[in-house]
């Protein structure tokens, strides 16, 4: 989702890239003009963007199965409809952004097999466990709220087919949130057992989700490139507190408090200083040893595999099609 | 990346890989819009294409109407052609209204 873990290595270092061509192109971005896919562009820009892109696709793609674990146990008709449109617009989420990634010039085939091998990585978020019915609701509003705040940033990205991507995105997730506060709402304002289920979801989430904005400024190597080729515009430290300060009036308003002790508004910069992220945990659930990475993935990988036959039947039935035509 | 290894609008050729072929997608917002590129999809057959185009790029509201056109088909301009193809139409003030004089006065010109 957004600017994770990354190999780094300096710019243009061992580049083979031409030195004209590279201010050219940075004079472009500095106008403000978009890149298309066609047009030139550093290797390392490409494969900051393949990076930034795939890891993003795979987070929508991932992204489904914590929430379509409670499908089949919606509470009512009503929100089992909701819970089935909204994973599956995060569906489209992916194939939107892989189809603009693919645009970079890798195949489909190639950017799956790196999530199915683990050599890619997806957002930390979907990696923790979906316990209760709430956690769907806090899903909603945390999550997709804070991808919200990410994906509002990139539909400006300087790469055409990732920004296009992003605002067909902004445009169907402002439902994901606002379903997600529904239900939290609802389970606020319930039976004690409702509202202790709720509160006990946003005890679980909170940190979870800032962790979403990625490390912090001082360790993001990457941010500086990536907001120099206007990849970005705010760093991840300007994202979380935007995210923050957008959150704390939404949680109040329903009378739900926030599992951080050191959360408090700031007359002077006017905004709530929040306490100190546990970045241990976050970089053990990127490195793979979250609560339910193995499970993720697994999940993902026969998914593939068991939707093997159905490609190929595709592929036969074209052919044969093709050979008829042909006779 | 060169040219031959990106289709005419930039994805990967689909020839190497065991997924199924590559298809733009155009859809019409409205009645009398006109078409505009969306995204792609990968499948195997048309009739495919236009059924994945259907749940990837018309899940609500709006559309009235999809075009799926292979990638390879698309002939794409190249950048480093813009300036022989679109500078010509740059610099003909006279194909503007603003070009021409009117006596004052005269209005419903
Ligand atoms: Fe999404
Ligand atoms: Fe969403």
């Amino acid at each position: 989702m957004t600017d994770q873990k990354s190999p780094t290595s300096a710019p243009a270092a061992g580049s083979t890239d031409d030195a004209a061509q590279v201010a050219e192109f940075e004079a472009r971005i500095a106008q403000g003009e978009s890149i298309e896919p066609k047009d030139w562009m550093p290797e390392r820009y490409r494969k900051q963007l393949t990076r930034m892109m795939s890891q993003h696709a795979h987070s929508e793609i991932v992204g489904m199965l914590p929430e379509g674990n409670w499908i089949t146990r919606a509470p009512s008709l009503r929100r089992k409809m909701v819970l089935l449109a909204k994973v599956q617009d995060e569906a489209g989420h992916g194939l939107y952004i892989y189809c603009g990634t693919e645009t970079l010039g890798i195949g489909r085939e190639e950017l799956v097999d790196q999530l199915l091998t683990g050599k890619a990585k997806y957002s930390s978020i979907f990696n923790y466990p979906t316990l209760t019915w709430a956690d769907i609701g806090v899903i909603g509003w945390f999550v997709d709220g804070a991808a919200i705040v990410n994906q509002t940033m990139l539909a400006k990205a300087s790469f055409g087919p990732y920004a296009r991507a992003m605002v067909r995105i902004c445009k169907e997730e402002n439902f994901h949130k606002k379903q997600g506060y529904e239900s939290v709402a609802t389970l606020a304002n319930g039976t004690p057992e409702q509202r202790a289920m709720v509160q006990d979801a946003v005890n679980r989430w909170w940190w979870p989700s800032l962790m979403m904005f990625g490390p912090s400024d001082k360790d993001s190597p990457n941010s500086a490139e990536l907001i120099r080729w206007r990849v970005k515009r705010d760093t991840n430290d300007t994202l979380r507190q935007r995210f923050v300060d957008l959150t704390v009036p939404q949680a109040r308003a329903v009378n739900l408090t926030l599992p951080d002790p050191d959360l408090r508004y700031n007359e002077e910069t006017e905004h709530w200083d929040f306490g100190e992220i546990d970045w241990t945990e976050f970089h053990e659930v990127i490195s793979g040893n979250g609560p339910c990475n193995r499970e993720r993935l697994a999940a993902r990988r026969k998914a593939h595999d068991d939707g093997a036959w159905v490609r190929e039947a595709a592929q036969a039935y074209a052919a044969k099609r093709d050979a008829v035509t042909a006779a | 990346m060169a040219n031959d290894t990106v289709s005419a609008i930039g994805g990967a050729t689909s020839a190497a890989e065991t997924q199924w072929d590559l298809w733009e997608v155009f859809t019409q917002e409205g009645e009398g819009a006109p078409h505009e590129h969306a995204g792609s999809v990968h499948a195997a057959t048309a009739e495919h294409a236009m059924q994945n185009a259907r749940d990837v790029y018309a899940r609500r509201g709006k559309v009235v109407s999809l075009w799926v056109v292979p990638t390879g088909a698309i002939i794409a301009s190249a950048p480093g052609d813009a300036g022989p193809l679109f500078d010509p139409g740059n610099d003909k003030a006279y194909r503007h209204p603003q070009f021409y004089k009117t006596p004052r006065g005269v209005r419903g010109l």
